[in-house]
């Protein structure tokens, strides 16, 4: 966007060349084209790498496509997608957090433990797990934000000492079994079809009715606002990809015609929900601006009256809380808590899906829905590989390759930012 | 002429041995730029600081609206309506022009954020400013030049109804064109009846828009005079020598018995 060459004042507002841009369709295609080239690719090159991912697989393997396998695919992405989107606040102030995924797994094991050894119900368990969660990311956001340790260093040292945790309470080759209904429903259970078409038909109302409030409220005001079409489209392109979701889901995918299996999966509903709520508190509320302003320049947030080191300590904490969610998921997805479980690279596989999705790792960049698009296109490779009958060292390269192209995008795209200005 | 807004009276400052400021008095007067010059060392940037609250007072009154106040951080300074526009203009390059404005007071309608009403006010002070370089008040700060940020920096201190502005060296690194920008607005700013200060390097800035000038000479206030009174040569003598002519500290400081 070339700004600077045209400071030509126009006809006779006092705010001239404040224009409530772009009426027109074209324009705002325009713009948007702008903005890529500005290096602004937000989660675009991910969603093109998916795109060229289930093809090839298609194409590879007869059992990809499959709505068996479509389903397993979205169950294995749950974890990872909502690991990746707790790291958003974390990486929005440029900073990481390497411990998460034990730390989920230790919450995980904590809400495991209380339901197997002292018979508690899921709900005080899940709540327990949570508040273990919170407290270790209470402790890692401590050391970072009022210590100064660089949070690679602190949660380095949690990655490490929570294995020890994990190990100390299951013991060497143990495992606690993650049996219970509910939680175990979560991986292995699905909504009844008509809930599925009722919870989709509410999101895609619910989000027109805001889309269309707002852009109401915007042209009354006299504010920029998006031309009509742009709003119609983008509700559109949500029906349509929430439609053709669950109309897939709710085909019967079972082999055995006795026992159909149909359905959202349980685990999708988690996901969406937890989309949904940080969508919200990333764009909606005062923290979320705080976390991108901390990101951004935290400098310029000190002295706006912005308590940074509180920011930090709640990032971790909330990064951590939302970890546990994710080590439960996973508990749910393999019916065990194991004292390797959340280790090797469950984290590296969320920072990867995260930084796909085109959250930036310098901080300030990124939007809740990036780390579900880039956990889709991890658990994708994973489970398109491991079709492919392929070993698993072909596994680890392909990933390590991806998420080291995702973050030359991002480092390129950066740099491409500070050139244009965009 | 009018009551100063704001007043220091007798401002002693030390940091350890070194003696910083000596018995400096400085006035803001409402509509009027009141320039601030000195050598690097003079203690400008101490005496801004210690206005903004940042650093508290070895002795010395602090007089706002011809009260005595007591600050003691820059939140009370800011609550008095001072806003300090310092040098690295503190503002977060992934935010857009609107979200830096209301950077950490922030409009909230029922525990949401207020964007129609925060876009409406940093538009309605853009333009009660005549901003005529800004595209939109959505555009990130990052897509922004040099006087541009200037511009937005300044905006956000007026739109708290602030009735003094600190501005730290505001065209240190613009072009001329820029420059030219940032002086009609810190001009208008005058016109709006706030009290400005400017602190700034530059002579012919200096001289182009100030009312006042108040030049430091090694801690002390060697004049303080009427900017039309003054030419740039006496203001270059009594920021690098202390005096010129008549004006100016009749002793030389540094070689006086203290």
């Amino acid at each position: 966007m070339t700004i600077e060459t045209n400071p030509t004042p126009v006809d006779s507002t006092t705010f001239a060349g404040d224009t409530v841009r772009t009426q027109s369709l074209g324009g705002f295609f325009q713009e948007y084209l702008n903005r890529l080239r500005g290096g602004d690719m937000g989660s675009l090159p991910a969603i093109l790498g998916l795109f060229v991912l289930v093809v090839i697989f298609g194409f590879a393997s007869d059992t990809f496509t499959t709505k068996l396998n479509i389903a397993n695919l979205m169950t294995q992405a749950g974890p990872i997608c909502v690991l990746a989107l707790g790291l958003v606040p974390v990486l929005l102030l440029g900073e990481i957090d390497l411990s998460a995924g034990v730390a989920g797994s230790v919450g995980a094991m904590t809400s495991a433990l209380l339901i197997v050894d002292h018979g508690q119900g899921w709900v005080v368990a899940v709540l327990a797990g949570l508040a273990v969660g919170a407290v270790i990311g209470l402790a890692i956001g401590l050391l970072v934000a009022r210590l100064g340790i660089p949070s690679f260093v602190v949660t380095l040292a949690f990655f490490l000492g929570l294995q020890g945790v994990l190990l100390k309470f299951i013991g060497q080759g143990g495992s606690v079994r993650f049996n219970d209904d509910v939680l175990r429903g979560l991986a292995i259970k699905n909504v009844d079809p008509t809930v599925g078409w009722i919870g989709a038909a509410v999101i895609v109302v619910g989000f027109a009715l805001l889309s269309l409030r707002t852009y109401r409220v915007q042209v009354a005001r006299g504010l920029q606002h998006p031309p009509m079409s742009v709003v119609l489209i983008r509700i559109s392109v949500l029906a349509v990809i929430l439609g053709a979701l669950v109309g897939f889901m709710n085909q019967n995918r079972s082999r055995n015609p006795n026992f159909p299996i149909e359905g959202v999966p349980r685990m999708l509903i988690v996901v969406v929900a937890l989309l949904i709520l940080w969508t919200f508190i990333l764009t909606r509320t005062r923290y979320g601006r705080h976390l991108y302003a901390v990101g951004g320049n935290a400098e310029a947030a000190r002295r706006a009256g912005i308590n940074v080191a509180r920011i930090r300590t709640s990032a971790f904490i909330l990064c951590t809380m939302m970890a546990v969610i994710s080590g439960l998921l996973l508990a749910a997805n393999t019916g065990k808590v194991s004292p390797g479980s959340g280790g090797s690279n469950t984290l590296l596989y969320a920072v990867g899906a995260a930084v796909i999705g085109g959250v930036s790792l310098f901080g300030g960049r990124g939007r809740a829905i990036d780390p579900i698009i880039g956990g889709v296109v991890i658990a994708t490779i994973n489970n398109g590989l491991l079709l492919l009958n392929n070993a698993s060292w072909i596994n680890s390269v392909v990933t390590g390759g991806v998420l080291l192209l995702a973050a030359s995008v991002d480092a390129i795209s950066r740099r491409r930012r500070s050139a244009a200005g965009v | 002429m009018s009551e100063p807004l704001l007043e220091l009276r007798g401002v002693n400052k030390s940091f350890g041995v070194v003696h910083v400021l000596h018995d400096v008095d400085f006035a803001v007067y409402p509509g009027q730029v009141t320039a601030l010059v000195g050598d690097n060392g003079a203690g400008k940037s101490t005496l801004v600081k210690i206005i903004a609250g940042i650093y508290g007072r070895d002795t010395g009154d602090y007089f706002f609206e011809g009260q005595q106040v007591e600050v003691h951080s820059p939140r009370d300074v800011a609550a008095l309506g001072v806003e300090v526009v310092y040098q690295d203009l503190a503002l977060c390059d992934n935010l857009d022009i609107t979200q830096n404005m209301f950077l950490g007071r922030e409009e909230v309608k029922r525990g949401v954020l207020d964007e129609p009403t925060m876009e409406g006010r940093a538009r309605e002070t853009l333009s009660s400013l005549s901003v005529r370089t800004v595209n939109s008040v959505r555009q990130t700060v990052a897509s922004l030049s040099g006087g541009q940020r200037q511009t937005v920096a300044i905006a956000k201190a007026v739109l708290w109804n602030s009735k003094i502005v600190l501005l730290d060296e505001p065209t240190a690194a613009l072009g001329v064109a820029q420059t030219r920008q940032v002086l009609d607005l810190v001009r208008r700013l005058a016109d709006r009846g706030l009290g400005v200060v400017l602190i700034s390097h530059n002579m012919t800035d200096v001289l182009e828009v100030a009312d006042r000038i108040t030049a430091l000479y090694l801690g002390r206030v060697a004049a303080d005079v009427a900017a039309k009174d003054v030419t740039t040569t006496q203001i270059v003598e009594l920021i690098t020598a202390g005096r010129s002519g008549d004006l100016g500290i009749s002793e030389n400081p540094a070689t006086a018995s203290v």
